[in-house]
C-alpha cells in the first residue's frame, strides 16, 4: 500500500502561503512598534504621520487573511493540525493587527507631548518598550517554529511587563503632583505605559496560540471556558441517565 | 497498544465489547488486537483507508463472518456480558438482536409491505403485524411516501428511498444495536443527508456502529470514532478530539489526507 | 472542414471498417450454414411427412398395414415416461443442488461429487440404458415397464437437471442472502423465503432443456424393454411400452416406404413436441426476466 508516502496537496501549499502572509504581517507591524519605539526615546514627532499611513496596510493584509481563513475552511475542510493552524492564523492576525494599532497610538501620544515640558529619564518606559518588543519577536519566532517552550517563556515575561507599569504609575503620579504643568506630560507617558502593556498583552496571546497550535489545549482565558464546556457535557450525560 | 482515551459509558453496560478480535481469511490475517468498547446510545464510527479492516470488524459483531467459509474469528465480542462466539450461541439469535444495514440498498424482490415484515415473519412474530410494519416505516421516516402503496414493489422505490425500507426492515425485528456498512455510499447527497439525520434520530433508541469511508461523515454524526490501519485499531476517542487534535500520528495524517 | 485530430487518419479508417464489415459476413455466413442444413433436413422430412398426418395417424395404434398404422401409443407412451422421469428426477435433483450450493461443506468430498456429477453428464446415454437394464429391469424386479424407463431416464438427465439448478441458485445474488440473513433467518427460512423463488424460473426453464433430451432418447429405452409393436395405451407404470422416438426406429427400419412416410410423419409430430418445450423454456425465462 502506497500509504506511507506523505503526500503534499495543493492543500497544504495554500496553508503555506497563508503563513507567508501572517508573516509579512507581523513584519510590518514589528516595524512600527519599533518605530514607535523610537519615537520614545528620541521625541520624534514625524513618527505619528509614518504610522498613521503605514496602518491601514496592516489593517488591509488582516482582512486578507480573514477571506483566506474563510475560504479554506468552506472548501477543505481542514483537520486536527491543519485545522487548528487555520483558526491559529486568524486569531494572530487580530492580535497583530492590534499590535498595530498600539504603536501608532504610542507615536501619537509622543506627538502629544511636546506642548509638555519634557519629563524626567524614565528607565521603566525605556525597558517596557524592549521587553514588549523583544515578546513580540519570540512569540512570532515560536509560532514559525512551533516551539511551545519557547511560548511559555514568553508568557512567563508578561508579568514583568505588567509589574513596570504599576511601579511607572507610581512614578507618574508622584511627578505630576509635584507640578501641574506636569499633568499633560505625565498622563501621556501613563498612555504610553498602558499600549506597550498592551503589546506585551497580544503577544502573550500569540503565545498562547502557539502552544494550542502545537498541542491542540487551550491556555489563557480560553482554558476556563473548555473546562466548563467539559463540565457541562459531564452533566449532560448524567443527565441521560436520569432520562432511562 | 492503541491509544483509547477515556469512553464514558453513562454509568450503563456498554452495548458491545470486543476484547482482542482477530479475524483470518484462511491464513491471511484481516485484523488482529482489536479492543473496543461500544458505549450504549451513541453512534460510533469505523474509519480508515480501503482494505484496513473496517467492514471485517463490522461483521464481527453479528457473526455475519460465520457466511465466509474461509473465516475464522478469535478473541471474545461481548454483548450483554455474554460472548457472541461461545458455543452455545445461536447466530440466528444473535442478529436479530444485532441487525445490519448493508453498502447497497438490497431490497427483496417483494412488495414494500412484505420487505419490512420479513424480519418479524421469520422470526415468529405473532402480534399486529400492520402496526409493526407502519412504526417502522415511520421510524425509518419512509411512511409518508409509501404508507398508501405498500403492496407495490420494493424495487420501484428511489434507491434513496430503498435504503431507508432496508432501515425500517432491520428495525422491524427490534434489534438493539444497528450495524451500518458505509450505507450512504450509494446515495446522492440529499438522499445521504437524510440517512445522516434518520441516524441522529435513532441514536435515541438504538446503539449504532457505523462505517464509512467519508471522514466528514464520520466527524457529523458519530460520538466516537475509531481509526483502523492495516488491520489495527491505531486510536479510537471521541470525534471531536479525533478531528482536531488527535493522539497518533497515523491518525492525524489519515484525517488531514496526507496519506490513504 | 473538420478539425485537425478529428478526422480520420489516412488510410485506417476506410480499411478498418472494411475488415469489420468481412468479420461480420463470415459470422452471418456461418450461421447461414446451420439454418440451411436445418431447412435441408427439414424439407425432406416435411415432404415426406406431411401427407400422413391425420387423425388416423395421432390416434390410431401401430399395425402391421400402414394405413391404419398410428402413434398413438407411442405418443402415450412419451407422455407417461416423461411424467414419471419429472416426478422423479425433479425433487431429486433439486433437493441435490440445494444441499450441493447451501448445505454441504466445501472441502475435498464436496469438490469430488462435484467433479463426478460434471462427468457423468457426459456419458453417453447407451451406459445408462446398460445400468438401467441391470439395476431397475433385472435386481429391482421391475420388468421391462414403464417404471424402469422412468427410473433410467432419470438417471440420465440427473446430472445436468443438478448442474442447472445449481447455476440458478447461485445465481441468487449474494446481497439478497445477506439481507435474510442479517434479519435473523435461518439457513432453511433464507433458501425457502429468498433463494428457491428467485432461483425457481432458472431452475424450471434447466428442466424442461432437459426433459427436451430426455423426450428425444432412444437407445436406453431399447435395452430397457421399451417395444416397438404396442397396441395398447399404458395404464400403469409397471406396464410395458413404447416411445415416440423408438416408433420412429422401428417405422424406418421397415422396407416399406409407406413407413418411411410415417416414420417422417412421426419425426415432424417430435420435433413439434421438442419445438413447444423449448419455447415454453424461452418464454418462461423472458418473463422472469422481465419481472425482475
Amino acid at each position: 500500500m502506497n500509504a506511507e508516502i506523505t503526500v503534499k496537496r495543493h492543500f497544504h501549499e495554500e496553508l503555506d502561503a497563508l503563513q507567508e502572509l501572517l508573516l509579512a504581517m507581523a513584519g510590518k507591524a514589528e516595524r512600527s512598534v519599533d518605530r514607535a519605539i523610537h519615537a520614545i526615546r528620541h521625541s520624534d514627532l514625524s513618527v505619528a504621520a509614518e504610522l498613521r499611513n503605514a496602518d491601514p496596510e496592516i489593517d488591509d493584509m488582516e482582512t486578507q487573511v480573514d477571506e483566506r481563513v474563510a475560504g479554506l475552511l468552506a472548501l477543505h475542510q481542514p483537520m486536527a493540525s491543519d485545522l487548528r493552524f487555520v483558526l491559529a492564523v486568524a486569531k494572530v492576525s487580530n492580535d497583530i493587527e492590534r499590535v498595530g494599532d498600539h504603536a501608532v497610538n504610542i507615536a501619537r501620544a509622543v506627538r502629544r507631548m511636546r506642548k509638555s515640558p519634557p519629563p524626567p529619564e524614565i528607565r521603566e518606559l525605556e525597558e517596557m518598550g524592549l521587553i514588549a518588543q523583544e515578546m513580540l519577536a519570540d512569540a512570532l519566532a515560536a509560532f514559525v517554529a512551533r516551539d511551545p517552550e519557547s511560548a511559555q517563556r514568553v508568557r512567563a515575561t508578561d508579568d514583568r511587563v505588567d509589574n513596570l507599569r504599576k511601579s511607572l504609575f507610581r512614578i507618574m503620579v508622584s511627578y505630576m503632583l509635584e507640578d501641574p504643568r506636569n499633568i499633560g506630560g505625565g498622563l501621556e507617558i501613563l498612555l504610553i505605559s498602558q499600549n506597550l502593556e498592551r503589546i506585551a498583552d497580544l503577544a502573550t496571546n500569540i503565545a498562547e496560540d502557539v502552544i494550542y497550535l502545537v498541542e491542540g489545549r487551550q491556555t489563557g482565558a480560553g482554558a476556563r471556558s473548555q473546562a466548563d464546556h467539559d463540565a457541562g457535557r459531564a452533566a449532560e450525560d448524567e443527565a441521560d441517565e436520569d432520562d432511562r | 497498544m492503541p491509544t483509547t482515551h477515556d469512553i464514558p459509558t453513562n454509568g450503563r453496560p456498554p452495548a458491545l465489547e470486543a476484547r482482542d478480535v482477530a479475524v483470518f481469511y484462511g491464513a491471511a490475517q484481516a485484523i488482529q488486537g482489536i479492543d473496543l468498547v461500544v458505549p450504549a446510545n451513541r453512534v460510533v464510527a469505523l474509519i480508515g483507508p480501503s482494505g484496513c479492516g473496517k467492514t471485517t470488524l463490522l461483521r464481527c459483531f453479528n457473526r455475519m463472518n460465520d457466511l465466509i467459509h474461509t473465516a475464522r474469528v478469535e478473541g471474545r465480542v461481548n454483548f450483554h456480558g455474554k460472548n457472541l462466539y461461545d458455543a452455545d450461541v445461536d447466530p440466528v439469535q444473535v442478529r436479530r438482536r444485532i441487525g445490519m444495514v448493508f453498502q447497497k440498498p438490497n431490497p427483496f424482490p417483494k412488495s414494500i409491505y412484505d420487505n419490512t415484515a420479513f424480519g418479524p415473519r421469520v422470526n415468529g412474530f405473532k402480534g399486529d403485524l400492520d402496526a409493526l410494519v407502519e412504526r417502522s416505516l415511520r421510524q425509518a421516516a419512509l411512511w409518508d411516501e409509501v404508507q398508501d402503496r405498500l403492496g407495490e414493489s420494493a424495487q420501484d422505490l428511489s434507491i434513496g428511498q430503498q435504503q431507508r425500507l432496508c432501515i425500517a426492515r432491520t428495525l422491524a425485528v427490534r434489534p438493539e444495536i444497528i450495524l451500518m456498512d458505509e450505507p450512504a455510499s450509494a446515495l446522492d447527497p440529499i438522499a445521504t443527508q437524510r440517512i445522516e439525520e434518520l441516524i441522529y434520530e435513532l441514536k435515541r433508541d438504538y446503539t449504532i456502529l457505523i462505517v464509512t469511508h467519508n471522514m466528514q461523515q464520520a466527524a457529523r454524526i458519530s460520538d466516537y470514532t475509531a481509526f483502523l490501519y492495516m488491520g489495527r485499531l491505531v486510536e479510537y476517542g471521541p470525534t471531536d478530539r479525533i478531528f482536531t487534535n488527535p493522539a497518533e500520528d497515523q491518525t492525524e495524517a489519515y484525517v488531514t489526507g496526507r496519506f490513504g | 472542414m473538420i478539425p485537425h485530430d478529428l478526422a480520420a487518419r489516412p488510410g485506417t479508417g476506410p480499411r478498418r471498417e472494411a475488415r469489420g464489415r468481412r468479420f461480420a459476413v463470415l459470422c452471418g455466413l456461418a450461421t447461414a450454414v446451420g439454418v440451411l442444413a436445418l431447412l435441408v433436413l427439414l424439407e425432406d422430412i416435411l415432404l415426406d411427412g406431411l401427407g400422413v398426418l391425420d387423425t388416423q395417424f395421432l390416434t390410431g395404434f401401430a399395425s402391421r398395414s400402414p394405413e391404419r398404422a398410428g402413434i398413438r401409443a407411442a405418443l402415450a407412451g412419451s407422455a407417461w415416461i416423461l411424467g414419471l422421469t419429472v416426478a422423479i428426477a425433479f425433487p431429486v435433483a433439486l433437493g441435490a443442488a440445494i444441499y450441493l450450493e447451501e448445505y454441504a461443506p466445501r472441502g475435498r468430498l464436496t469438490q469430488l461429487v462435484q467433479a463426478n456429477i460434471a462427468n457423468l453428464a457426459g456419458v453417453p446415454s447407451i451406459v445408462y440404458g446398460i445400468v438401467g437394464l441391470t439395476v431397475f429391469v433385472r435386481w429391482a424386479g421391475l420388468g421391462r415397464s414403464l417404471l424402469s424407463g422412468a427410473l433410467t431416464l432419470t438417471i440420465l438427465i440427473l446430472p445436468v437437471l443438478v448442474i442447472s439448478a445449481q447455476e440458478a441458485i447461485r445465481s441468487v445474488p449474494r446481497e439478497l442472502r445477506e439481507a435474510a440473513y442479517g434479519l435473523g433467518a435461518t439457513r432453511w427460512q433464507v433458501v425457502r423465503h429468498q433463494v428457491l423463488p428467485r432461483a425457481f424460473p432458472g431452475v424450471l426453464t434447466g428442466a424442461i432443456l432437459a426433459l427436451s433430451r430426455a423426450a428425444g432418447e432412444t437407445a436406453p429405452l431399447i435395452l430397457v424393454g421399451a417395444v416397438g409393436f404396442i397396441a395398447f395405451t399404458p395404464r400403469g407404470p409397471m406396464d410395458e411400452f413404447t416411445v415416440l422416438p423408438l416408433q420412429i426406429y422401428d417405422w424406418i427400419s421397415r422396407p416399406q416406404s409407406e413407413f418411411h412416410a410415417l416414420a417422417a410423419g412421426g419425426i415432424i409430430v417430435l420435433l413439434a413436441l421438442l419445438l413447444a418445450m423449448n419455447a415454453a423454456a424461452i418464454i418462461l425465462r423472458n418473463r422472469y426476466r422481465d419481472r425482475r
